[in-house]
């Protein structure tokens, strides 16, 4: 075929962009190739790992199986939005650095911005269900338990609770 | 990049069917967790998509005017589970679609896609089949609806017309009043994975809670299509519920599915879960609509 391109409105991180995009992209290529946006990471590509996760309207998605046309209108969030201006960590991240929730890293910008999706809901999870919110997520290193651990831990904290592990 | 041909973007669902009729070579991609992951192992490389996501009008769950549940195509699972009208009617349907796949699926996949993809396996399919659930299809000529099971017609095909797109799925009134549901999925892990087995059972049980008005069973995997089991429904309708009936009842699903041998499991394993799941989601069931199994 012959390129086919479309002018996309969004707002990424904040910042409200347009982009004339090959329909053929999908959002992590968009948010990579055009943004360098490199903590969106490509690894299974089929939606199975989680290490492309970003936030779309507050909802967390696998941006390698979610077509950039589709990014119109939309307000986009990935793990580079976190950072804040004097370069302090978030709360989530510093609890993934607190409880060593990190070995290689690739799967830590997608964990982190699920993360985000699950304490913004401002509620209270138990553990099996704080479980099952992190289980769109492969990671080769960890065991999981630090990663689960770092989560439990953040939510403790932004709901002034005391935690025992 | 995604290996494709072109794609064609609707925003409204007339500009879906002139699309439809335009191309009729392309294929629909709703969410794309199924079309998307598909085109990029190369089973559907190279062709033309219209893709339906960006109509808003498909998505939301609402009561229309006879209180039937309606349920717009593009309604993510996600939506579906935290739905406050979900949750009162047809809580069951919630809970089942809150097994497919990861939290980020949940956020994509939309019910349409789930049974548009005529796959056996689909986490709603079963429970939507135990509900007669009602397929909305608009195309050039209007809207047509129909039965669940006749949207069906074998494996990986229903029946939409070249100029139809799925709009809707309706759960009537008539299905859900004062009746309670519970949903097992089998499976080897509990996230991304494809049901070995799914079963859904409903029971509407009499105003003393003590006999069973209606009961009803339907199956994911245990056939080609997802199927009801009505030997075993007329073994639980009007019957008295007890631990004896449930035995019973779960003993008779084996005459109504037909499970294969597949590389995730034998046929002899899946009926022999298939009487526990049904055992087990039936005495839930009638737990959940109020009543005692004596």
């Amino acid at each position: 075929m012959s390129a086919q391109y479309k002018l996309i409105h969004c707002t990424i991180n904040g910042k409200k962009v347009e982009k004339m995009v090959d329909v053929r992209a999908s959002l992590t290529d968009m948010l990579r190739n055009d943004y360098h946006l490199t903590s969106v990471k490509k690894g299974c590509e089929v939606g199975e790992c989680g290490a492309c996760n970003v936030l779309i309207n507050g909802e967390a998605f696998n941006s390698c199986i979610y077509l950039a046309v589709w990014a119109e209108g939309k307000n986009i969030q990935t793990l580079e939005s976190l950072l804040s201006p004097d370069g302090e960590l978030s709360d989530i991240q510093q609890a993934f650095v607190e409880e060593s929730a990190i070995q290689c890293g690739f799967c830590t910008p997608g964990f982190i911005m699920t993360a985000v999706e699950i304490l913004n809901a401002g509620k209270f999870y138990s553990d099996e269900e704080l479980r099952k919110l992190l289980s769109g997520h492969l990671c080769r290193c960890t065991g999981y338990e630090n990663i689960f651990r770092a989560v439990k831990k953040a939510m403790y904290r932004r709901l002034g609770k005391e935690i025992d592990f | 990049m995604y290996d494709m041909k072109a794609l064609y973007e609707a925003s409204s669902v007339e500009e879906a069917i002139a699309l439809r009729i335009e191309h009729p070579e392309a294929q629909i991609i709703a969410g794309g967790s199924d079309v998307l992951v598909q085109m990029r192992e190369g089973k559907r490389a190279g062709k033309e998509l219209i893709s339906i996501y960006m109509i808003d009008d498909l998505r939301g769950v609402s009561l229309d005017e006879e209180e039937n549940l309606r349920i717009g195509s593009l309604t993510s699972f996600s939506h579906i589970t935290r739905d406050p009208l979900i949750q009162k009617y047809c809580n069951v349907l919630g809970e089942a679609v809150d097994q497919v796949g990861s939290p980020q699926i949940r956020n994509i996949g939309t019910i349409g896609g789930n049974t548009c993809n005529g796959v056996t396996s689909a986490d709603s399919a079963s429970t939507l089949h135990a509900y007669e659930a009602i397929v909305e299809l608009t195309g050039k000529n209007g809207v047509r609806r129909l039965p669940i099971k006749d949207f069906y017609i074998k494996a990986g095909l229903v029946d939409i017309k070249p100029d139809e797109i799925q709009t809707a799925i309706l759960i009537p009134k008539a299905s859900y009043e004062n009746t309670f549901g519970h949903y097992i999925k089998y499976g080897m892990r509990n996230a991304m994975e494809i049901a070995t087995l799914g079963c859904s059972v409903n029971v509407r049980l009499s105003a003393d809670k003590k006999k069973i008005e209606r009961c009803r069973i339907a199956y994911g995997v245990a056939g080609p299509v997802p199927m009801r089991c009505p030997s075993a429904e007329a073994v639980a309708n009007g019957a008295v519920p007890t631990k004896e009936l449930a035995e019973q009842f779960a003993r008779t699903v084996i005459d109504d599915i037909n499970p294969r041998d597949s590389w995730r499991a034998s046929k002899a394993f899946r009926q022999h879960i298939a009487v526990e799941m049904a055992k087990r989601a039936f005495t839930r069931a009638v737990e959940l609509a109020g009543g005692e199994m004596a």
